[in-house]
């Protein structure tokens, strides 16, 4: 099949490559560019596992063409880490409030859910949940991951982190 | 001793052993998207295969023509059943004594079953070529419903076993019977029914459902065909399982195979069985000469690679009307699909149902299962569960709950009636277990008394009378669920797998510095085996688990081991870890005791060294030992720190709990609320008590699933109708409940630091707590049973079945 030349910006760096036109976005980030954080888990747009943020939105790159991402800024979990390397709340706040098990939705939740503090910066726990509900995860049960979320909004906003009572 | 001088407090708290919330060390490479999966793994030159899989659900294949499929660029290899059969691997063996077809071979057994591998330079001409396959079927009637399995008129499905009037597990009483498996006194229990006060009987149904991890089965095959090796990377919940499977069937001498699972997207018994996938990457690699990666996708997932439950348990107690239990009486008709692939110690074809008397001191039981085949996906793990423990759990406490409403009893109270008491313990259960410890009463009544039991009955009788009176269309039910588990399969004396005894093992080598590494031949899918089992050597040794790396999942590396399911790591695994760094204490002292110039007797373990008795400043500390053993060890001792434990276990572990739910369910809708839900979990010493709240919290949410709209359902005529997550039901944060945990602490006697094991609890003992609080909502308009999944549609056909809506 005939292959196009694309051209995006992904985790800050100019990227090229030559897809397929029915080459799907997490295909090319995963095999061309070889960045393997984001995951495939149901190709059918249901659980999120491949979440990158494109241009501001979070995307669902398992059913999305490469060459539609052509221009576009994107970022996935590989560039989620503070630019000295360290963890970010976000990272941090997963760590400390045992938001992962298997950590195989953990790039895409981690993706969603730097978008939704871009969104609602100080989001309440039905936001929260409202928020991360296109990303399953199948190991947490999510109360885990709501906290890691609220621990994040906290630190970010400079506040103190309060967990809530059970 | 200065100020600065740590307090004992510092000492212990520096190690971050046993008991401590300690942060996951897995989760540095996992928040960073550095996990190494298998579909992470790439290979040079290496190729990708797919399946072409039938339509139907029984058909006969009459032709397969790949001649337009070869031609189809990028498209190297197309292999059927056939090409299998030059290597004898169109069939396989199953865990479960069955044998199962890689590829169609003639027939066709239920839908999307896999039919001929297209071997292609990437997944998307692999997907061409599938496209490209031609293959001719005659469609045979299908046989779906298990209970017309054994009718004289039933399609016969397996021609392969036709006229064998013999199984793995005895004799065949149909074409379409696989086993029957009988435990108990069957005389004593039918006299105790015959003279019961009381009696219930009910046809309680699990239905068929799916483990369905996130990250779905995949492996990497690469033969090397100058070195006759072939290394699999894949995702096994038991790599050095399938590494004897492999040279069993393969022909492969064993020391010549690699097997290595990296990390794992979840499992949830999805990852313990050898599939069909496993076998044609394997032979493709060899044929082609080049890695073959397979990566199934989640149709194929959720339709062809196992399944879980279905079993329809018809279910009898007999009491007294006072509401003692005086014997259990359970048939099981077991749906397995169209082979028999449950993955279940070797001897045990219906797993460890025969816990089925629970928590509950039952004289006397009887137990029969049949197993039947169907025109369904192969399967019966065990998902989240020890090997049919949570249907063997959902029986007895959907039953006593029938039991407590004929007797018009509380089921709390029908429940502390019946219980196992703690001075009964170790206590030798009618169906032949020897429950080893337990404290039921304290825990239920710890629950009733948290969550305000009493207080919850009351309201629900004033919502009744409410909802009576119409001023109101909301029911409100408790779902209470008191189980017990048996888990840490298991002592040689009753577990194999293929005639391997079911230990596991820990290898322990500490470094001249003071870090060391542990090597397991367990395999965590998201259990944090790297942060706990570091945390029990950081108690056991005095090294902080910081200091310990644990690796798991290599076969070249690590002792051999049966894996992790059946929440057997820690009842296990965990105890070969306690006994292995036992032994590197052991030798510690010594080398302590020569540099200390004492009688080792004379020394004591005090946190994190040893310390001569009545002289608190004469100590040496592990880490200084550590290097003493690489230098200055006694005469006649070889040097060096380490140990090796294979671990038999002298007996299962019997974890326990007890939850409540609280439902409110508008009758009109079937919209249900879960308004609570509080778990308490014993799963005896705790090793991370942040690990064990999150285990139970995922359990719950499985549970959560199963119950209320999980299910792998098929038509009339086979076709399976939830093969994607849209019709499979997958809570997201939105639907599943906030989750309350509580524990006691009941140590296991036999366990060398008395854990019991705590993953599948919650999914055992949360799917009856659901159940019951539907259950519990509509009986007071007349139902004893509603069969699960309990969604919103069924909720409101109970309704309008009780005459509740209009």
């Amino acid at each position: 099949m005939a292959k196009t030349h694309v051209t995006m910006k992904v985790n800050g760096a100019e990227v090229e490559g030559l897809v397929e036109p029915r080459t799907l976005l997490v295909h090319f980030i995963r095999e061309n560019l070889q960045m393997t954080g984001t995951h495939i888990g149901c190709e059918t747009t249901h659980c999120g596992a491949c979440t990158v943020d494109i241009d501001g939105m979070s995307v669902k790159s398992c059913t999305m063409f490469a060459v539609q991402a052509e221009g576009s800024d994107i970022t996935t979990v590989e560039g989620m880490a503070n630019a000295d390397g360290t963890l970010s709340a976000l990272q941090e706040g997963f760590r400390m409030m045992h938001g992962l098990q298997c950590g195989f939705c953990t790039p895409g939740m981690i993706v969603r859910a730097h978008r939704l503090l871009k969104e609602n910066p100080s989001p309440s726990e039905p936001e929260i949940r409202m928020g991360i509900s296109g990303n399953i995860c199948r190991c947490t049960g999510y109360q885990n991951i709501v906290k890691a979320i609220q621990y994040a909004a906290a630190k970010i906003n400079g506040v103190e982190f309060q967990e809530a009572a059970e | 001793m200065n100020d600065l001088t740590p307090t004992r407090e510092q000492r212990t708290a520096a190690l971050e052993g046993m008991g401590c919330k300690r942060k996951r060390v897995e989760d540095i490479r996992f928040t960073q998207g550095k996990g190494n999966y298998v579909d992470d793994v790439k290979l040079p030159g290496m190729l990708h295969g797919d399946f072409v899989r039938s339509p139907h659900p029984h058909a006969r294949v009459k032709k397969i023509d790949d001649s337009e499929a070869l031609k189809v660029p990028g498209v190297l290899a197309v292999i059927t059943a056939e090409t299998l059969k030059t290597v004898n691997l169109a069939w396989m063996p199953t865990l479960a004594g069955d044998v199962q077809m890689v590829l169609a071979d003639g027939k066709v057994l239920f839908q999307n079953q896999e039919v001929a591998f297209v071997v292609a330079t990437d997944r998307y001409a692999a997907d061409d070529g599938i496209n490209a396959v031609i293959v001719e079927y005659e469609p045979l009637a299908p046989l779906v419903d298990p209970f017309k399995a054994m009718d004289a008129n039933a399609p016969v499905l397996r021609e392969d076993l036709v006229g064998k009037m013999s199984g793995a597990h005895g004799p065949r009483k149909h074409d379409n019977h696989i086993f029957e498996w009988t435990v108990g006194d069957k005389e004593l229990t039918d006299a105790a029914f015959n003279k019961a006060e009381v009696k219930i009987k009910e046809m309680i149904s699990y239905h068929r459902t799916h483990p369905s991890p996130l990250e779905t089965c995949q492996c990497v095959c690469s033969f090397d065909k100058i070195k006759g090796e072939l290394t699999i990377y894949g995702t096994f919940q038991a790599p050095h399982v399938i590494r004897t499977v492999v040279a069993l069937i393969a022909k492969l001498p064993e020391h010549k195979i690699h097997v290595i699972a990296p990390d794992i997207g979840g499992g949830f018994g999805n990852k313990v069985g050898a599939y069909p996938g496993y076998i044609c990457a394997a032979v493709a690699s060899i044929v082609t000469g080049k890695p073959v990666k397979w990566v199934e996708d989640r149709i194929e997932n959720l339709t062809a690679t196992s399944f879980a439950r279905d079993y329809h348990m018809t279910t009898e107690i007999a009491a007294t009307k006072e509401g003692k239990v005086t014997g259990l009486r359970v048939h099981v008709l077991a749906d397995h699909g169209a082979f028999d692939a449950c993955a279940d110690p070797s001897k045990w074809p219906a797993g460890f149902f025969n816990i089925v008397t629970g928590s509950y001191d039952f004289p006397t039981a009887h137990l029969a299962v049949d197993g039947v085949y169907t025109n369904k996906a192969p399967g019966g793990v065990a998902y989240r569960c020890s090997f049919r423990v949570t249907e063997a759990a959902y029986c007895i406490e959907r039953a006593m709950d029938i039991l407590a409403q004929k007797l018009n009893m509380d089921p709390a109270e029908l429940r502390l009636k019946n219980f196992i008491k703690p001075e009964q313990f170790p206590y030798h259960s009618a169906l032949g277990w020897e429950y080893d410890s337990g404290d039921y009463h304290t825990a239920m009544r710890k629950m009733m008394e948290t969550t305000g039991y009493a207080a919850l009955r009351k309201e629900q009788a004033e919502k009744r009378a409410a909802f009576a009176r119409g001023e109101t269309r909301e029911i409100m039910g408790l779902g209470v669920s008191f189980f017990t588990e048996i888990v840490g399969a298991g002592p040689s004396k009753n577990c194999d797998i293929l005639g391997i005894a079911m230990f596991d093992s820990c290898e322990i080598r500490m470094h001249p510095t003071g870090a060391g590494i542990a090597r397991m031949g367990t395999k965590s899918q998201g259990q944090g085996h790297e942060t706990t089992w570091a945390q029990i050597i950081a108690t056991e040794i005095g090294i902080p688990a910081d200091n310990i790396m644990v690796e798991e999942g290599n076969t070249d590396t690590a002792p051999y081991g049966l894996g992790t399911y059946g929440s057997r790591s820690t009842p296990v695994a965990g105890a070969a870890i306690a006994m292995a760094a036992r032994k590197i204490k052991a030798k510690a002292q010594m080398i302590a005791a020569y540099k200390l110039e004492v009688h080792e007797d004379d020394l004591e373990f005090d946190i994190d060294g040893f310390r001569v008795k009545g002289l608190p400043e004469r100590f040496m500390s592990m880490k200084d030992i550590c290097w003493a053993a690489y230098n200055s060890v006694p005469p006649g001792m070889e040097p060096g720190l380490e140990a090796v434990s294979y671990y038999d276990p002298p007996n299962m572990t019997y974890p326990f709990g007890a939850y409540l739910c609280v439902m409110d369910i508008d009758v009109d809708t079937g919209v249900y609320k879960v308004r609570r839900f509080y778990a308490l979990d014993d799963c005896g010493t705790r090793i991370n008590p942040m690990i064990i709240e999150g285990q139970v919290h995922g359990g719950l949410t499985e549970a959560f699933a199963i119950a209320m709209g999980q299910e792998i359902r098929y038509d009339d005529v086979g076709n399976v109708v939830t093969g994607s997550f849209m019709d499979f039901f997958m809570p997201t944060a939105v639907e599943t409940p906030h989750w309350e945990t509580d524990f006691t602490v009941t140590p296991s006697p036999h366990h060398p630091i008395g854990a019991k094991g705590v993953g599948e609890s919650p999914n055992v003992g949360g799917v009856p707590a659901f159940s019951n609080a539907v259950n519990d909502a509509f009986s007071f308009l007349g139902s004893t049973h509603i069969q699960m999944p309990h969604d919103f549609w069924r909720n409101w056909k109970a309704a309008k079945d009780l005459g509740a809506v209009a």
